[in-house]
């Protein structure tokens, strides 16, 4: 207790110095004072007086100095001289300061950075209650480990298990709202009325929905985003009972989600209705538009929940045999399935930063190791005056916890600024479907971490010094000699260990780019099967609401294509359910007339095309003809399948004229091939091609397609005609995701993925290469300047200069053949570990290592030129006497 | 100065305390004389040792200074004893009567302890 009082006062003691000493010296002055007039007063001289006064004081100087030691922290004291000279220091030499807390702050920030998207993402709870014990439940298809709930499954699922509190569902939607530009499409989710029970969620204005609220018969209602509450309604209190119109219906708002909500399959979600299963998907158990969530009972666990689904599931294919055959259950934990698919490409970034960090640090020691060996003199006489060893080892760790400090400074600015850069190469459908990126900043996660980064480099740098003070054994030495010739040997081999790890980490980065970048470039040359320059796309919603009839559908797509055809600089339009290069779903069962059929399901793609697609896509019909204008629900059905269909399916056959239906050979969806068309890439990038249905749009409508126009002119230029057009075909009509097919290409998912981990990465290997050329440039330029007197001689003695160059260069030559061959080793290694994010790639692709070895070769190369000329220009004569 | 004591570590604090006790309020000169003259000037006190241990006391919370005048007219910092002092000024004395007490039956000769 009265220690803490003591350390306390004394702590506070240090910030009032000054004011203490100042009053310390009136007393002492007054003390003297009052001893030399008693003194004067028992008979002795007045300079007596004041020689005893000051000797039983034991010295004015010395009283004073015990007084300051008693009055504050004596630790603080040296810190803050310590601190001083440090800073004094970097002031004398600005060019090493400033070197070091870049090259720090660099490492420091790129790591910072890279870490707040790590805790955003898989640190961070995702914000429901008790996310562990959530469960995201579909079901599971052989092509689709995680394939859509059907709703009457869904009914089943709900009643029948024993392992789920409660079990929801959604679906991803969309509502027309009137804008100024006539009606635009709003992303919702359809639920159950559950859903934020089973989150955990409450409204934090207006209530939840009711149970019974998601039936059919329900009225409509909806709860609002904070967003959409804020940019639609300005957040007025007063929205709770007001009505939205959207796709003809009436919706009443009766509630507002909180900010921290976020729902990454639908992160751009404005608002969420309940279910009211009417359309004629939720009325058939073989069509699967939903996503479960489940809230685990306790003391049941993930495996036990999928066991139990997966039994339900059997159940249910036992009793439907015709929709159910092949559905199987799967159940996973949330935050598996929302950040399953970032989390390796964080880590490897995460990986990349802490490399580019551990170069930085050997850099910078390397730095400090030079620094140390040209203040060996300073350190001598420092030592001779008194200063013991841990006084010394203080000091610099103090300059090395200074260095690292403003480093870490630094390097959380260049955090920020780097975290909002690249927040903003996220395209915005990339950012919504990872709401949990939003508003992220620089916080107390990232400080902290950053705080931890950053001792660890501090103690790093201590221990050079810590290293050299003990083996610096020869303090008498060093004041004689001054530290000329013969004293670096030691530090030099150290020296040279730090580059041969600083070059093969450039290395290893250099070859993760590599791969990388040859992967993203294989990936945006993967054959799509059309060309994809030219092209515009939007997309189209003609809601049953607004448009109950397939014969509207029929008619509305007719007049776009009339209306678009006749835009100037339009070559062709055609429309598609699905745009090609998005996904492998909305998939169909189709089986063949006159084959033996085992009840299997043979899965496939759907799409409903009009009949110019192929012709607007510039892909290939393989054999058959196209589709006519005039092939409406009228007339007999007809299909195109793609090569794969035809290779899967009637492999050494014909397939023209051959008949396909659905699983019942029911008479209406009864329809002949008439085509092969070559593959179209529907799918991912990365992804194999799927066998694919291509139907006629007249005979199968849909009310959502996308229109895709190819122009002669630049196709972004189009767009806002294209828009008109279709608004002035039906001013109902709904339009979004107005684009070029290259966009759409482009910042699909997987290339989004693979251009920002190649991008990174190189960002990475490039300050890597740098940091790992000057730091051999150091050493080399270090070296030729400790062995100028060597040379000298060499020289007097005859050695030509290109002896010189070649003892240089050999030197550089070893370090970097070390660091070259322990760097391949390990990018193979590393590429191994990473090799689910190379595409077309192998790990131990020869030429991308090869050029690796040749880069960083001939940077090595061009580094250590410089110091071997200077060494080949040594004049001996001065060499010699400089000594 | 020969046959002189040197003031023992740790008791120029309580020495200090119980001028306090005695005197009241004293400047650190005051102090200083006081604890010569009680010792019989038996003592060799360096003045300069007495600062330092006022401020230990001082930020131990046992005495607080305050300028003042001194009885010849002079500016002077007189230090004041607190609760804390004297209850401090107690628990010594007892600590310090017990290690003498125990010294003495050591000291004391022709006792043997079994």
């Amino acid at each position: 207790m009265r220690t803490l009082r003591v350390f306390f006062a004394r702590f506070a003691g240090f910030f009032s110095t000054q004011k203490r000493e100042k009053g310390f010296s009136e007393e002492l002055a007054s003390h003297l004072e009052m001893h030399i007039a008693d003194n004067v007063r028992s008979g002795m001289t007045p300079e007596e007086a004041r020689r005893q006064a000051i000797l039983q004081l034991g010295g004015v100087e010395q009283t004073q100095q015990a007084y300051r030691e008693r009055g504050s922290l004596p630790f603080l004291e040296s810190l803050q001289q310590d601190l001083r000279f440090a800073v004094r220091q970097f002031v004398k030499n600005p060019g090493f300061a400033l070197t070091a807390i870049l090259v720090l702050s660099l490492g420091i920030g790129a790591c910072a950075a890279i870490f707040a998207f790590v805790d955003a993402a898989l640190v961070k709870p995702l914000p429901y209650r008790d996310p562990a014990r959530l469960a995201w439940v579909t079901e599971k298809v052989a092509l689709i480990p995680r394939a859509n709930l059907s709703y009457l499954d869904y009914l089943d699922w709900k009643s029948r298990n024993h392992v789920f509190s409660s079990l929801d569902v959604v679906s991803s939607s969309s509502l027309l709202l009137a804008s100024p530009t006539g009606p635009v499409s709003v992303p919702i989710v359809r639920a159950s009325d559950g859903i934020f029970r089973t989150f955990g969620v409450t409204p934090i204005l207006g209530r939840d929905f009711r149970p019974g609220e998601d039936l059919p018969a329900a009225a409509p209602t909806v709860i609002l985003s904070y967003s959409a509450w804020q940019k639609r309604f300005q957040g007025r209190s007063d929205v709770i009972g007001q009505t939205i119109t959207a796709s003809g219906l009436v919706y009443t708002i009766v509630g507002v989600l909180p900010k921290s909500f976020q729902f990454a399959p639908r992160g751009n979600a404005e608002f969420w209705t309940t279910l009211r299963p009417s359309s004629g998907c939720e009325t058939r158990r073989s069509c699967h538009d939903l996503v479960g969530f489940g809230r685990l009972k306790d003391g049941v666990t993930m495996q036990a929940a999928l066991a139990d689904m997966a039994t339900i599931a059997a159940q249910l294919e036992t009793a439907y045999p015709d929709s159910n055959r092949g559905q199987y259950a799967s159940v996973e934990p949330i935050a598996d399935v929302i950040v399953g698919d970032v989390r390796p490409i964080l880590l490897l970034l995460l990986s990349g930063a802490a490399l580019l960090l551990l170069i930085a640090c050997v850099n910078v020691s390397s730095l400090l190791l030079v620094r140390f060996e040209s203040r060996r003199r300073e350190i001598a006489v420092r030592g001779a005056l008194g200063a013991s060893r841990r006084r010394l080892l203080r000091q610099f760790l103090t300059e090395g916890a200074l260095l690292v400090g403003l480093g870490t400074v630094l390097g959380l600015a260049f955090a920020q600024i780097a975290i909002k850069i690249l927040l903003h190469l996220i395209s915005e459908d990339e950012l919504a479907s990872m709401p949990y990126l939003q508003g992220l900043a620089v916080n107390l996660h990232v400080i902290s971490f950053s705080i931890g980064v950053a001792m660890l480099a501090a103690a790093l740098f201590a221990l050079v010094p810590v290293l050299r003070l003990a083996a610096a054994n020869e303090l008498r030495h060093d004041l004689a000699e001054g530290g000329r010739a013969g004293t670096g040997m030691l530090w030099r081999k150290f020296a040279s260990n730090l580059v041969v790890v600083e070059l093969a980490i450039a290395v290893v980065l250099l070859a993760g780019a590599g791969l990388l970048g040859k992967s993203f470039y294989r990936l945006l040359h993967v054959d799509v099967g059309f060309a994809p320059e030219h092209l515009a796309t939007v997309d189209i919603a003609a809601p049953h609401e607004l448009f109950p009839n397939d014969e509207d559908h029929v008619a509305i797509q007719r007049h776009i294509l009339e209306s678009v055809s006749a835009l100037p600089g339009v070559e062709s339009a055609a429309v598609t359910s699905v745009s090609p290069v998005t996904y492998n779903g909305n998939t169909t069962w189709f089986r063949i007339v006159g084959k033996p059929y085992n009840g299997e399901h043979n899965e496939v793609l759907e799409r409903e095309v009009s009949p110019d697609f192929l012709r607007t896509l510039r892909a290939r019909l393989v054999k058959g003809r196209h589709f006519t204008e005039a092939e409406d629900s009228t007339k007999p059905g007809v299909v195109w399948i793609n090569q794969a269909l035809a290779r899967k399916y009637f492999p050494g056959e014909d397939p023209l004229g051959k008949k396909i239906g659905d699983t019942t050979l029911s008479q209406k969806s009864i329809a002949e091939i008439i085509g092969v068309v070559a593959d179209v890439r529907e799918g991912p990038l990365d992804d194999e091609i799927w066998p694919a249905i291509y139907y006629p749009f007249n005979q199968n409508p849909d009310t959502f397609f996308t229109l895709i126009v190819r122009t002669s002119q630049r196709e972004e230029t189009i767009l806002p005609a294209l828009v008109e057009a279709i608004h002035k075909v039906n001013p109902d009509l709904g339009t979004t995701n107005e684009s070029t097919m290259r966009q759409h290409i482009d910042s699909s998912e997987t290339a989004y993925l693979h251009r920002s981990s190649a991008w990174l990465v190189g960002g990475f290997a490039s300050l890597a290469l740098v940091l790992g050329v000057v730091g051999l440039y150091g050493v080399i330029a270090y070296s030729v300047g400790q062995r100028t007197k060597e040379i000298g001689v060499r020289m007097a003695l005859g050695a030509q200069r290109s002896s010189v160059y070649q003892l240089v260069l050999k030197e550089a030559g070893w370090l970097t053949v070390a660091g070259v061959v322990a760097g391949l080793a390990g990018s193979v290694a590393a590429a191994t570990l990473m090799r689910k994010l190379l595409f077309g790639v192998r790990s131990w692709d020869v030429p991308t290592l090869a050029g690796v070895a040749v880069v960083l070769a001939s940077a090595a190369l061009l580094a250590s030129y410089i110091p071997a000329r200077r060494a080949a220009s040594v004049n001996p004569v001065e060499a010699l006497r400089s000594e | 100065m020969g046959g002189k004591t040197d003031v023992w570590q740790g008791t120029l604090a309580l020495m200090v305390l119980k001028t306090l006790e005695t005197m009241g309020p004293l400047h650190g000169y005051g102090i200083a004389r006081r604890i010569e003259q009680t010792s019989d000037n038996s003592l060799s006190l360096n003045y300069g040792t007495l600062y330092p241990a006022l401020l230990k006391l001082e930020q131990e919370g046992s005495i607080v200074a305050e300028w003042g005048v001194s009885e010849n007219n002079r500016k002077a910092k007189f230090y004041k004893l607190t609760r804390t002092g004297r209850k401090q000024i107690s628990k010594e004395t007892q600590q310090w009567e017990e290690t003498t007490a125990l010294l003495a039956r050591f000291l004391s000769p022709g006792e043997e302890q079994a």
